[in-house]
């Protein structure tokens, strides 16, 4: 594994983080290639991957910049996934826009209308949260701990929000069955999974180059890095802070609404049961740093889904916690260098 | 209701406070003496409710269906013939047995590292647990569950008082837990724990072992919730992988703890008494204060609240933590267990 880190960084460095990622989907591709591995859970790994790669990006930040591990992001994935079902259902459909099936997908064009704003109802929500609770802790400088303590119960009154407002049932969005498309080496695409790829890829650039080509993204990579320093060079802490929530708890509702679309259904607990996966994917990526939770993110999809090849698909969260105990162990500051 | 129901409904509720109020207690020796953030109670809970119950659970009857082969009463399979009674005893310790050694590999990988990547590895280990109960049918009757676990002196008092002899066996049981606890916390043992919680580098500096002392009180609180496990089986005598879902096994212990007052072994048990008293007595208030998702939120907005505003719970924490340290000493230092200074995350 550390000769493996290593070689992770030496790609890095030479082709920065995009190279380092690029090599990770090839070697996946390659195993995949192996006479007893299916090359269609190698594909389903990266569909998974990338919808895990949107919440660990988001989750990574937050850690990063704010230095607490939170708990409820998994419930603002929900969120996310509740609220567009909402403006589906309810909102959009009583004033006469209904639709499901657009072109090759099961979902309909009211969706694409919801998505960008449950993640602008989302985003606002988390800055509420934020002003109302995580802040107040910050001033009182309290123990980190203290701070994730308080979005366990976020987290709980998040989900006990949903169940109330939407009931406990499993849902779904109106939808319509959809052929598949079949390629060689039995490699069965739905459609809807390829909108899912499309959406993360767009969002993990646009993320990249926020934090690359931006001041606010510039000012948001110094914070991490060191939060001290950056304050006494004079970057607002507090509108980094903002930009922090609007980007992780945005990154979190649409892997929500790409989740539901994914399984097509949503449930209560769907959040909840994704933040083993996406802790172990920016553990495995070391804290604080997105091209690492990205590359964490589709390590952890495609061998989850290739574990599923000889062990029971239910034990999918366990082989995500297995890759992060194997990680702690091993090498604790994660494959890219975080704050470990 | 008539007298005699609402006495023997007390007793039943509280066996059940009792039994909460043991992994309260467990959850103290974590976070409130120590500031461990384990978040996968309900895994430690299972573990120990099902080590005891597949102990004392009479052997698998092929006329049930039932798939698991460990099940058997060893106390009628042949194997140290001592009665059902006395294993009772046996089955709690060996679930706090295989609870310590569990935390100790928890604990071994983790709690060198970053302070919430226990918390990681705690809800995982949980999640785990319960999938392995839940597939692996051969190990204790997957979805199915087991039933039949027997009752600790069943025979001796008839089953409609059966809650009160419970109730005294929980109270024992707890107040033997407490005694142990409130002794070790305010031992120079506790009192290291404390150091740590409150300052990792200046505990370190002055030459405690720190990764040792987390590593110690996170198996003794994983001990007792082995033991709360073991109470539990033997009360409810069914167990499935449904008990053990996060919000009666993981939650509501830690807004009890939260509420009563973490740091404080008798806010512990004070906050499982309260806690478990509104999430049960709601259910007979009207409309929306009974619905279980209301509840279930106000779990949530319970622990923040107390974070927020009553970071010291109702009891709050005890200041003295020796008798040798009297007067303004023992006072110095504003910080309750909510607004405590920040360590060195890192470290």
């Amino acid at each position: 594994m550390t000769s493996l880190s290593n070689a992770v960084r030496t790609v890095s460095a030479r082709w920065g983080p995009f190279g380092a990622i690029a090599a990770i989907i090839l070697v996946a591709v390659l195993i995949g290639f192996l006479p007893f591995v299916k090359m269609s859970l190698v594909v389903n790994g990266f569909f998974l991957g990338s919808i895990f790669a949107l919440g660990a990006i988001g989750l990574t930040l937050i850690y990063g910049i704010l230095n607490f591990a939170n708990v409820a992001h998994g419930d603002y994935m929900t969120m996310g996934a509740y609220v567009a079902m909402f403006l589906v259902v309810s909102v959009m459909s009583s004033i006469g826009l209904e639709g499901q099936g657009l072109g090759p997908f099961t979902f309909g064009y009211p969706l694409l209308i919801a998505l960008p704003v449950s993640v602008a109802i989302v985003a606002a929500g988390a800055i509420l949260l934020d002003k109302a609770i995580y802040s107040r802790l910050r001033d009182r400088s309290v123990n980190v701990v203290v701070i994730s303590m308080a979005s366990l119960g976020v987290a709980i009154a998040l989900r006990g929000l949903v169940q109330i407002l939407w009931s406990g049932d499993t849902q779904q969005y109106p939808r319509e069955s959809k052929q598949v498309f079949h390629l060689p080496m039995d490699i069965r695409i739905a459609p809807d999974n390829i909108f899912i790829a499309i959406v993360a890829v767009v969002l993990v650039v646009a993320v990249y180059l926020m934090l690359t080509r931006t001041k606010m993204g510039k000012a948001m990579r110094a914070t991490a890095d060191n939060a001290e320093l950056a304050l006494v060079s004079g970057i607002e802490t507090k509108r980094v802070i903002r930009w922090t929530w609007i980007i992780g708890a945005g990154l979190a509702a649409t892997a929500g609404i790409l989740l539901a679309v994914f399984q097509a259904q949503l449930l209560p607990i769907m959040g909840w049961k994704f933040l083993i996966p996406l802790f172990a994917a920016v553990i495995l990526g070391g804290i604080g740093n997105p091209y690492g939770a990205l590359a964490g993110a589709l390590i952890i999809g495609v061998s989850s889904e290739v574990s599923t090849q000889w062990i029971n698909p239910s034990y999918k969260p366990a082989i995500s916690f297995a890759i992060m105990i194997a990680m702690l162990l091993i090498r604790p500051r994660g494959l890219f260098g975080g704050q470990g | 209701m008539d007298i005699a129901g609402i006495v023997s409904y007390t007793a039943g509720f509280a066996v059940m406070a009792g039994i909460y109020a043991v992994f309260a207690l467990g959850l103290n020796v974590h976070w409130g003496s120590t500031g461990l953030f384990n978040i996968g109670i309900a895994g430690f809970f299972a573990l120990g409710a099902y080590t005891a119950a597949l102990m004392t659970t009479q052997p698998p009857d092929p006329a049930f269906f039932e798939d698991f082969i460990f099940g058997g009463n060893w106390a009628e399979t042949g194997f140290l013939d001592l009665g059902v009674d006395l294993w009772f005893f046996l089955s709690m310790g060996a679930a706090a047995i295989v609870c310590g050694l569990i935390a100790l590999g928890i604990g071994y990988v983790t709690l060198r590292l970053r302070d919430d990547y226990l918390a990681m590895a705690t809800l995982g280990i949980a999640e785990t647990l319960r999938l392995f109960f839940l597939n692996e049918k051969w190990v204790a009757n997957g979805s199915k569950g087991l039933y039949r676990i027997p009752k600790f002196l069943g025979e001796v008092i008839s089953p409609e008082h059966y809650d009160y002899l419970y109730l005294a066996v929980v109270l024992v049981v707890l107040a033997v837990l407490f005694i142990a606890v409130e002794r070790a916390v305010k031992s120079p043992w506790g009192r290291a724990l404390r150091a740590i919680r409150e300052d990792e580098v200046a505990a370190e500096a002055s030459g405690k072992n720190v990764f040792q002392f987390k590593l110690q009180a996170f198996i003794l609180g994983a001990v007792i919730m082995g033991i709360g496990g073991a109470l539990f089986a033997h009360n409810v005598r069914f167990l499935s992988p449904l008990t053990f879902e996060p919000l009666l096994a993981t939650f509501v212990i830690w807004a009890m703890l939260m509420v009563g007052g973490s740091g404080n072994n008798r806010g512990a048990i004070l906050g499982a008494v309260v806690v478990w008293g509104i999430w049960t007595g709601t259910q007979f208030l009207p409309s929306v204060f009974s619905d279980p998702n209301f509840r279930f939120f106000m779990i949530g907005v319970l622990i923040v609240g107390v974070i927020l505003f009553r970071p010291g719970g109702i009891l709050g924490e005890e200041r003295r933590v020796t008798r040798i340290a009297t007067g303004a000493g023992a006072d110095a230092g504003e910080e309750q267990n909510g607004t405590r200074t920040p360590t060195n995350a890192g470290a």
